[in-house]
């Protein structure tokens, strides 16, 4: 990878309030409202969760979905560093910052949803901590990843600070750490899936699968990719800098491999396990199953030829819905396949999405704070002015 | 592009183990929990609940459980529809047309207890990530620790026969689910809805006594007369009585349900009817945590694939790269 030359990462620059920071200030400020209130009467206050869908969004809107949006990192940095593309470089450091506050307040975000939370450190505590849950494979995976993702990214901040010791000191055992954030997140992506299998026959049969693990860490490491399209495009798009099209169009091609992969892998168990034939039922189950086959099988379409590829709006079209497709993946498993019976039902109260809403503009925010005054996206030739950190 | 093709080799190699690993018929599979012999439970006989809810009450007497108001808004009674937190035990009825004839599917109607059932290979517990639900070794009795418990409800999301319920409205909320009236053995007491029963139709005791019980009635012959236990079967501790012998569905729910279960229930309706899916006989927890082993036992195949990513990634690495940022040597200075 040392062959390839790039700009070095510097401060984007640039006012930091601005009509997009202040609306997510109002969204995280109603956010926390909420919480205030959801702290002080119980879950029932704010949310529409009961015990026949005692999970909703704030699990699987912030955990589940948005940990494996979260992937970015993992899966450009396995680009980098396990498959020695080094051309990708200039992409490892926004899409590690984005993975670093998406896991950050998937983390934090657990505790609002935790019944008990004063006592969350049990999970992680010997005498508590019970090995056979899914569950306490996932905290653990994830609380480590947390960390091992802050000192991944460290260097940023110090080489900000001018800490060259530090840096040095993180330098040399990074790639222990980058062991780690690839290992790490194929662990808990993969028991995001496997959580669901004890759900037994509560899960409908276009779900529940013994591969679910595979499907859950494949689709991860593809939505990954869709994501540092989608944000490359964003950010290139809001702070007016051309887009890294040499790099975005192979990636897309990395992308569409994995999606091959993936899509080969969910089709080849429904049909092995018989379960594609009540994707032909007239229901509810079957016709969500369908959208999200066609959100994923779409960007095949959308970034099929070499010229498509070529074509930023294509990119971001493809980054974006290959994203829905995996929200339904996640969403159909985790809400609309799980069938308690019973008349239970769930759809998410607007206070809940608002929490939601507020979670995700703090990462908005954190993003365009730290890469306007920290050294994340490489340095544009004729950049604005503002470089000056 | 052949880099390229490599990628996707690895990539697809990658994939290929993990999926190989998570379908193939595990290296370490458990099969169902085996039940404990000194497992103790209950036999719930549908055809001799008379719907009287003495059950209920004791339940919330010796739970020291507060009034439950779910039933409608506009009628303030404590009847709740189904357990809940502060419900752990309700009798639930089967109706259907004008529903004269008790346990008759057509046009008749049955009652049915709904508690938990005490799996063999619960999944609760397998669920629970700090072990606040606990399969006692000997009794064999889940029983529940708010203590422990961090509120994450992956338990309410994993029972298939939706016992374990959660307080939303208490900013506290903790999980409430029947504990076989552990609680009362220390003082000779059992479960406190089967001493009340009138009629034996919430009968305690041994599993495999109480086992025993369920195939004698089976092979009973309708109309016959028959005796009934009550209370405690394995003790005796209650006097019986004679009664005729309705016409059984041939199954004993729980024999063998998700690897069976320390409740087990009798019924003249068929059971789907009384709310009651038919279930497979290999536990859910047992498909769950052969999957967790193969794939995380030993911490084996984590470690080698750490291996062999920290060796990638430190060949790929050039010497001065900080991972996120670039070679310093390439660095316009500026910092
Ligand atoms: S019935 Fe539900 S709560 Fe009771 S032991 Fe079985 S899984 Fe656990
Ligand atoms: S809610 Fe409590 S008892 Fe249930 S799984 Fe979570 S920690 Fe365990
Ligand atoms: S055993 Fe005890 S707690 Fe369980 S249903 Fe009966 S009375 Fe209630």
């Amino acid at each position: 990878m040392s062959a390839h030359v790039h700009a070095a990462p510097a401060p984007v620059g640039g006012r930091l309030l601005n009509a997009v920071s202040f609306v997510c200030a109002v969204l995280i400020l109603s956010a926390f409202a909420i919480l205030a209130l959801r702290f002080w009467g119980g879950l029932g206050a704010v949310t529409n969760l009961n015990d026949g869908y005692p999970w909703g969004i704030w699990v699987v809107g912030d955990v589940v979905i948005g940990s494996a949006f979260a992937c970015g990192g993992f899966s450009v940095a396995m680009l980098v560093y396990i498959f020695n593309k080094g051309e990708y470089h200039p992409l490892v450091r926004p899409a590690l910052l984005a993975s670093l506050f998406g896991y950050s307040l998937a983390g934090a975000g657990v505790i609002f949803d935790l019944g008990r939370y004063w006592n969350f450190w049990h999970i992680l505590w010997p005498g508590y901590a019970s090995p056979n849950s899914v569950m306490f494979e996932v905290a653990a995976c994830i609380s480590l990843y947390i960390l091992v993702m802050w000192l991944e990214f460290s260097p940023t901040f110090f080489e900000k600070f001018g800490w060259t010791n530090a840096q040095r000191k993180v330098g040399r055992a990074m790639f222990f750490l980058i062991g780690l954030g690839t290992v790490l997140p194929m662990m808990h992506q993969s028991s995001l899936g496997s959580m669901l299998i004890v759900f037994g026959t509560q899960l409908h049969p276009l779900w529940q699968t013994m591969a679910l693990p595979a499907i859950y860490l494949i689709s991860a490491i593809t939505l990954g990719y869709a994501v540092v399209l989608f944000e490359s495009c964003v950010a290139a798009a809001g702070y007016r800098r051309s887009i890294e099209m040499h790099l975005l169009t192979p990636l897309s091609k990395v992308m569409l491999g994995m999606l091959g992969v993936y899509l080969a892998l969910r089709f080849g168990d429904l049909i092995v396990r018989g379960a594609i034939a009540t994707a032909f039922e007239p229901t509810l189950q079957a016709f969500m199953f369908w959208l999200e086959s066609i959100a994923f099988v779409l960007p095949l379409r959308i970034l099929g030829s070499p010229a498509k590829r070529a074509n930023p709006a294509n990119l971001f079209t493809g980054g974006a819905v290959l994203m829905i497709a995996g929200i339904l993946l996640r969403v159909n498993s985790y809400l609309v396949g799980y069938q308690t019976g019973d008349g239970w039902s769930y759809f998410p109260s607007i206070p809940e999405m608002m929490v939601t809403f507020g979670m995700f503009a703090i990462e908005v925010l954190a993003y365009i704070v730290i890469t306007r005054r920290f050294p994340v996206l490489p340095r544009e030739d004729h950049a604005p002015a503002g470089q000056a950190a | 592009m052949s880099s390229r093709r490599d990628f996707l080799r690895c990539a697809l190699a990658g994939g290929a183990a993990v999926a190989g690993a998570a379908a193939s018929p595990a290296v370490q599979a458990r099969g169902n929990a085996e039940i404990s012999p000194d497992a103790v439970g209950l036999l719930f006989d549908a055809t001799l609940c008379i719907g009287c809810k003495a059950c209920v009450a004791a339940c919330k007497t010796a739970n020291n459980l507060p009034v439950d108001i779910n039933t409608t808004p506009d009628s303030p009674w404590d009847v709740p529809l189904d357990t809940t937190a502060r419900t752990f035990n309700v009798i639930k009825v089967y109706k259907d047309g004008k529903a004269t004839l008790k346990d008759t599917e057509q046009g008749g109607y049955a009652f049915m207890k709904s508690s938990c059932l005490h799996c063999v290979d619960p999944s609760c517990v397998s669920a629970c990530p700090v072990s606040a639900m606990l399969k006692d070794p000997v009794t064999g009795i889940v029983s529940y620790d708010k203590d422990a418990c961090i509120g994450c409800r992956y338990c309410v999301a994993a029972c298939p026969f939706g016992i374990p319920k959660y307080d939303y409205d208490s900013p506290t909320g903790a999980i409430g689910k029947c504990q076989l009236c552990r609680h009362r053995m220390k003082d000779g007491h059992y479960a406190a809805c089967a001493e009340v029963c009138p009629t034996g139709a919430t009968l305690y005791g041994k599993v495999s006594d109480l086992k025993v019980e369920a195939q004698r009635r089976l092979a009973l012959k309708p109309g016959e007369t028959t005796v009934y236990p009550r209370g405690n079967l394995t003790t005796g501790d209650q006097p019986s009585w004679e009664g005729a012998v309705p016409a059984y569905v041939q199954h004993v729910y729980g024999e063998k349900e998700v690897g069976g279960t320390q409740m087990m229930k009798l019924a003249a309706v068929p059971f789907d009817k009384l709310g009651h899916k038919p279930l497979p006989e290999r536990s859910f927890s047992s498909r769950s945590e052969t999957l967790q082993h193969t794939l995380y036992g030993g911490l084996a195949l984590p470690v080698v694939a750490l291996g062999v990513m920290t060796f990638l990634a430190k060949r790929n690495m050039p010497k001065d790269d900080d991972s996120t940022g670039q070679h310093s040597d390439k660095r316009e200075g500026g910092q």
